[in-house]
């Protein structure tokens, strides 16, 4: 096998062919920034929001649960917790909800997963529920399945 | 060993082993807290902090095991002398002791930023100087010695890594845009540049262990990566699927990480031929088991069990679910932990002025640690595949299915204590001293 190739060639390859695919991918990334620019245009992170993703990185939710399939999946999905509880309907019953949710941890059922009582600020609450708030508006092409409308 | 500087490199593979023993004990307590979820007291060690330092670990020893394999690579490929053995250690005491602030701080609270970047400001930018440091050092190395393919292309794997690193530091508000640059760090490594330093280093291996001629590997060794990074930078495009990215992503990551296999296959491949047509019986036999072994665990792991879930109409469903996570186990042990592992027992007998002894343990510890990571992966992938089912696909929720889940995650566990033992078997082939002591006059 290789016979043929050179190995100058199967060098030239190598580096022409990497420089092409990545300047390929770098133009289709900065497509889907400018695209992102133009979503956050019509659905402003707020203080509250980008303060509330603050609130979720420091007290690394990812580490158990998943944002768009993206984390660890030692708990439920949350992209669009907001709308399961009824946050595009009556956002102000979705608030209180998630709120009590937040109050209520850890539950201390025996057999089900853990979560912490944080001891979040009624800001942080607030925030962090403002960021799924967001999260719920971004267009995940459908995914995922049976997510509710 | 022909170089008085690859000494530093021991220092580095007792490093990576140290912390691979971090990270097996906290894969247990993580394993453990799924099987029984109120047994850890989740104020005490919630299972977020578990699986950052279960995660963080493994990322630290593989780079630790990069840089000992670098440093014990380079005077041999470049015929001459590190260029400086004592920035060398200073790097890897700055780097251990960065690594225990970490977890020391995890378990306190004190973590800050997304999924593997969970490390404070400060450790970033200690990671930073440390990455400076190392590059430096094997930059000048290369620079005064021989130019080989083998250091071209560990170089530039080694700079990529530190490059896309970079991205680490960027969190922008918007979570779209986060999470696609979150990803030129975690993708462009993983399937990216680290391909380019384990390739190398398989290179390596397969020159010394097999003695076929150096123009032939080379040659191989450009093709394999050519591979690599063809299919791995548009490849991204299986992580751009459903994170508020436009459509395009869908057919760019089919066609593209559709191809990632092949890498992985022409690495199976390349090792077996090499060693067919190689002429010489190495007596480092548990190092060649070490280096087939990995080449066939990388094709499977990251190669096979990737493709499983990457075609977009697939993923749609299996995303997030226990099916990721047995992609990842498979993959960073059959790719990164296999060729780290083999690495080390390849040099830690010339490191240590024995001759490589322990063989058949070593060889039994493959068999252990591969045979749990499979069993562990396996049936993770059964799991998963149940778990998309019921909640994917019947949409049941998240809570109710993980009740269905718990005889899976079990056996997991059963796998877990398989890797211990095979883990607590390397350690004892290769750090503790042969049993038959004729044996070790007779090498030194």
């Amino acid at each position: 096998m290789l016979d043929h190739l050179t190995k100058a060639a199967a060098r030239n390859i190598f580096y022409g062919g990497t420089l092409f695919f990545f300047i390929a991918f770098a133009v289709l990334v900065g497509d889907s920034v400018r695209r992102a620019r133009v979503m956050e245009a019509n659905h402003p992170i707020s203080d509250a929001v980008a303060h509330g993703k603050r609130v979720w990185e420091q007290h690394a939710c990812f580490d158990c649960h998943t944002l768009y399939g993206e984390g660890a999946r030692f708990a439920p999905e949350l992209g669009k917790v907001w709308l399961k509880y009824g946050g595009a309907k009556d956002p102000d019953g979705a608030r209180e909800a998630l709120k009590n949710w937040f109050a209520a941890q850890p539950t201390g059922v025996e057999g089900r997963h853990q979560m912490p009582q944080f001891h979040l600020s009624d800001t942080n609450v607030n925030d962090v529920i403002s960021y799924l708030q967001w999260t719920s508006t971004v267009d995940t092409q459908g995914w995922p399945p049976h997510a509710p409308e | 060993m022909k170089y008085q500087s690859q000494q530093v490199a021991k220092l580095y593979f007792n490093g990576a082993l140290l912390i691979f023993s971090l990270q097996i004990l906290f894969g247990l307590i993580g394993a453990t807290i799924y099987v029984a979820p109120t047994l850890v007291p989740v104020d005490v060690l919630p299972f977020s902090v578990v699986r950052m330092i279960h995660t963080n670990a493994l990322i630290v020893w593989l780079l630790m095991g990069f840089f000992g394999c670098a440093y014990f690579l380079l005077p041999e490929e470049t015929e001459n002398e590190l260029y400086s053995p004592l920035l060398a250690k200073v790097q890897f005491w700055l780097f251990l002791v960065a690594a225990v602030v970490a977890v020391l701080g995890y378990l306190v609270g004190n973590y800050d930023g997304r999924s593997y970047l969970e490390q404070p400001l400060y450790i970033k930018l200690g990671i930073v100087v440390v990455a400076l440091m190392f590059l430096f050092n094997c930059t000048m190395t290369i620079v005064r010695g021989r130019n080989t393919v083998i250091t071209g292309i560990l170089i530039m794997g080694l700079w990529g890594i530190a490059i896309f690193f970079l991205f680490g530091f960027y969190v922008p508000a918007n979570l779209v845009i986060d999470k696609m640059f979150w990803w030129w760090v975690v993708h462009l490594w993983v399937e990216g540049v680290w391909e380019l330093v384990m390739a190398s280093v398989l290179a390596f291996l397969l020159i010394k262990l097999t003695g076929v001629d150096r123009e032939i590997v080379e040659k191989w060794l450009y093709v394999i990566v050519g591979l690599a990074l063809f299919s791995g930078i548009l490849g991204t495009g299986h992580h751009y699927y459903w994170i508020g990215t436009p459509a395009y992503w869908q057919w760019v990551g089919n066609i593209f990480s559709s191809l990632e296999p092949l890498p992985f296959f022409a690495m199976v491949i390349f090792a077996f031929g090499m060693v067919w047509k190689g002429g010489r019986d190495h007596p480092n036999k548990a190092a060649l088991l070490w280096s087939l072994g990995c080449a066939v665990m990388a094709f499977f792991g990251a190669g096979v069990w990737g493709f499983l879930h990457t075609l977009s109409f697939i993923n749609y469903y299996t995303h997030g679910t226990q099916v990721t996570a047995a992609h990842g186990h498979l993959a960073f042990y059959g790719a990164y932990a296999t060729i780290n592992l083999a690495m080390i027992t390849y040099a830690m007998p010339l490191l240590r002025g024995r001759a490589p002894y322990n063989q058949v343990l070593n060889m039994w510890s493959f068999w252990m640690l591969t045979g749990g990571v499979v069993l562990m992966s396996v049936v993770l992938t059964f799991g998963g595949v149940l778990q998309t089912h019921l909640e994917r696909v019947m949409g049941m929720d998240y809570t109710e299915v993980q009740q269905q889940l718990t005889l899976f995650y079990i056996m997991r566990l059963v796998g877990g204590g398989a890797v211990t033992l095979g883990l607590i078997l390397y350690l004892v082939a290769i750090l503790l001293p042969p049993r038959e002591p004729a044996r070790l006059a007779a090498a030194e």
